[in-house]
């Protein structure tokens, strides 16, 4: 009763917060109103476990996942580094690497991309990280096999956004690179390529939490004795649910600044398009 | 119907990679097999032919090429063998027994529709919300999309094990796996295209002197068709994607990712091949079923492209 009345207050407040901030309008609010959001629901989370005797085994409060993420630093760094930056990474470049090259050979040919085209998006609608124990039979157990489940999984958004991104010229466009007398590397790098990368950005976007996703499932099919993914597995096994809060927000965190870093670059390369003008 | 040749082309070159890589990758194991049948393998020492590499092993041994696509634990199954297991799988026992891929393909379907449907007509009600509530939009808004970056996937275990500790098992935890996948892509396309009437049609019904709830029927929301129909196609992929991953962690005894592990554990690879291309194939039908859906609903309301 007590919670209850308690959580309908915290809410009252929040929201009158944000209905003011949104009459009010002006800067910051794009900031502040979420913020305020996000805290309101944190505080909510904190007081309902708190005062209607939630089982911090079942709901850790959030308090009790700040302790522990900061208690736990040094093992939540080792996975993150085995997850994120040997198995996604890793995976995430060289899919990419692939994906474009395939792209721009397949580019060459107007047979090969309408054929590319349907299968590839096809294929990225495939619940792709099934292969997952296939790769770690292959590859062992260690991050070489997550690297290769995420580098199929990136390989396709990438590969249908590029291959449309380079079609995604006028033939205005085309014809006055030609009227310079320029051939087929010229146009490609001077026109099709710029024109392309608001497309390719984009599949490089998408890819950036299916990465995420790929290294941390796989790593439920077989792993060493560290990662995220072998820590959320066993930590749930445990009911040692505060570590497993803790690994999703270095999840979350580490998904965001990935997809941040990404849109940062994509607005110093792109600031012609007409999305990137404010 | 003029990308049909290509599409063929570009399959049957991806299936020719497939059937010509089983060789090199099963030729040790066949060789072993091979030897332990009193069928000369060159080298005869089982430990000389680790040291032998694939090409140079198969090219030595032509003989024992046919046997690798009939290999019963093989490291890469030719086509027709995950193709054979799928028949026998699917055609060839009770839809009801354990065997069956169709009934672990139900236990998974039934939990990605159930979740599918709730996180669907959730995200559509809290879109509704957002274009019109200027406070919804500034405070929700920010966190749907920042959802769309993180890898929310990794809560499925979590979910999982507190459902079932606080004694929910069975369908539902599964489902709202699925549900909060596909909610949040219905929730950002639905408010894209609610939004996607341009100020001359508003305009257009405010001379007609049509209220906020008029002009949400007869515009906004024939507007935000296409829209939905873009969300519900990424939603149902990845609520299957959710049911099928929140499968593996628990040691689920049914459907397609129990299939997968199980498989894996017991070292029955043709077992984990079958499971998942039946979980391809089901996301295809999926996928395809509303993009059916689409053509038609989109050709009726006179939107067809």
């Amino acid at each position: 009763m007590m919670a209850l009345a308690a959580i309908m207050l915290i809410w009252g407040a929040g929201w009158t917060i944000n209905l003011m901030l949104a009459r009010r309008g002006g800067n910051g609010v794009g900031w502040m109103a979420p913020l305020v959001f996000g805290l309101t629901i944190l505080l909510i989370w904190e007081v309902y476990v708190r005062l209607a005797g939630v089982s911090p085994i079942i709901l850790p409060p959030p308090s009790a996942i700040a302790v522990t993420f900061s208690d736990s630093l040094p093992l939540l760094w080792a996975d993150f580094a085995q997850t994120i930056l040997k198995g996604a990474m890793t995976g995430y470049v060289l899919g990419a690497i692939a994906a474009f090259a395939i792209a721009v050979l397949a580019d060459r040919s107007d047979f090969l991309m309408r054929g590319i085209l349907p299968v590839g998006g096809f294929m990225a609608a495939l619940p792709i990280v099934g292969t997952a124990p296939i790769f770690v039979k292959w590859l062992g157990s260690d991050w070489p096999s997550k690297a290769a489940v995420v580098g199929v999984m990136v390989f396709f958004p990438i590969l249908v956004n590029t291959v449309a991104g380079l079609r995604d010229t006028t033939t205005m466009q085309r014809d006055l690179m030609r009227t310079y007398g320029a051939g087929y590397w010229p146009t490609l790098l001077k026109l099709r390529l710029p024109a392309a990368l608001p497309f390719i950005f984009n599949g490089l976007k998408i890819a950036t939490t299916l990465a995420l996703i790929g290294a941390i499932v796989a790593e439920f099919f077989g792993s060493p004795t560290v990662g995220m993914g072998f820590r959320i597995s066993t930590s749930v096994g445990q009911l040692a649910l505060d570590l497993v809060w803790a690994e999703i927000v270095v999840a979350a965190l580490a998904g965001s600044a990935f997809y941040g870093v990404m849109a940062w670059i994509e607005g110093r390369l792109t600031f012609w398009h007409p999305s990137q003008r404010t | 119907m003029k990308s049909v040749l290509p599409v063929v082309s570009v399959v049957a070159f991806l299936l020719v990679v497939w059937i010509v890589s089983v060789v090199p990758m099963n030729i040790h194991l066949a060789a072993d097999q091979a030897a332990r049948g009193d069928v000369a393998v060159q080298p005869d020492d089982a430990r000389a032919r680790q040291e032998v590499g694939a090409v140079a092993l198969a090219l030595r041994n032509p003989a024992v090429i046919p046997m690798t696509y009939t290999l019963d634990r093989p490291r890469l199954p030719g086509p027709q063998q995950v193709v054979g297991e799928l028949w026998n799988t699917v055609f060839m026992v009770s839809p009801t027994s354990r065997q069956s891929l169709i009934y672990h393909g139900w236990v998974t379907l039934s939990a990605t529709l159930l979740g599918f449907a709730m996180g669907t007509a959730l995200g559509i009600a809290l879109a509704v919300g957002i274009v019109f509530s200027r406070t919804m939009d500034l405070s929700v808004m920010p966190w749907a999309i920042a959802s769309q970056t993180i890898p929310i996937l990794a809560l499925a275990p979590m979910i999982i094990v507190v459902m079932g500790a606080i004694g929910i098992q069975g369908l539902l935890p599964k489902a709202i796996i699925s549900a909060y996948l596909s909610f949040f892509p219905v929730v950002v396309g639905m408010v894209k295209g609610l939004r996607s009437p341009d100020a001359m049609q508003l305009d257009l019904l405010r001379t007609y002197h049509a209220g906020p709830a008029q002009g949400f029927w007869k515009l906004r929301l024939p507007a935000s068709v296409p829209y939905l129909f873009a969300s519900l196609k990424i939603g149902i992929s990845a609520s299957l994607v959710g049911a099928i991953v929140g499968e593996l962690p628990t040691g689920a005894r049914a459907g397609f990712g129990a299939r997968m592990l199980v498989g894996d554990q017991y070292g029955q690879p043709l077992v984990t091949w079958a499971a998942l291309f039946a979980a391809a194939i089901t996301a295809a039908a999926l996928v395809g079923l509303f993009a059916l859906m689409e053509r038609i609903t989109l050709r009726r309301m006179g939107m067809a492209a």
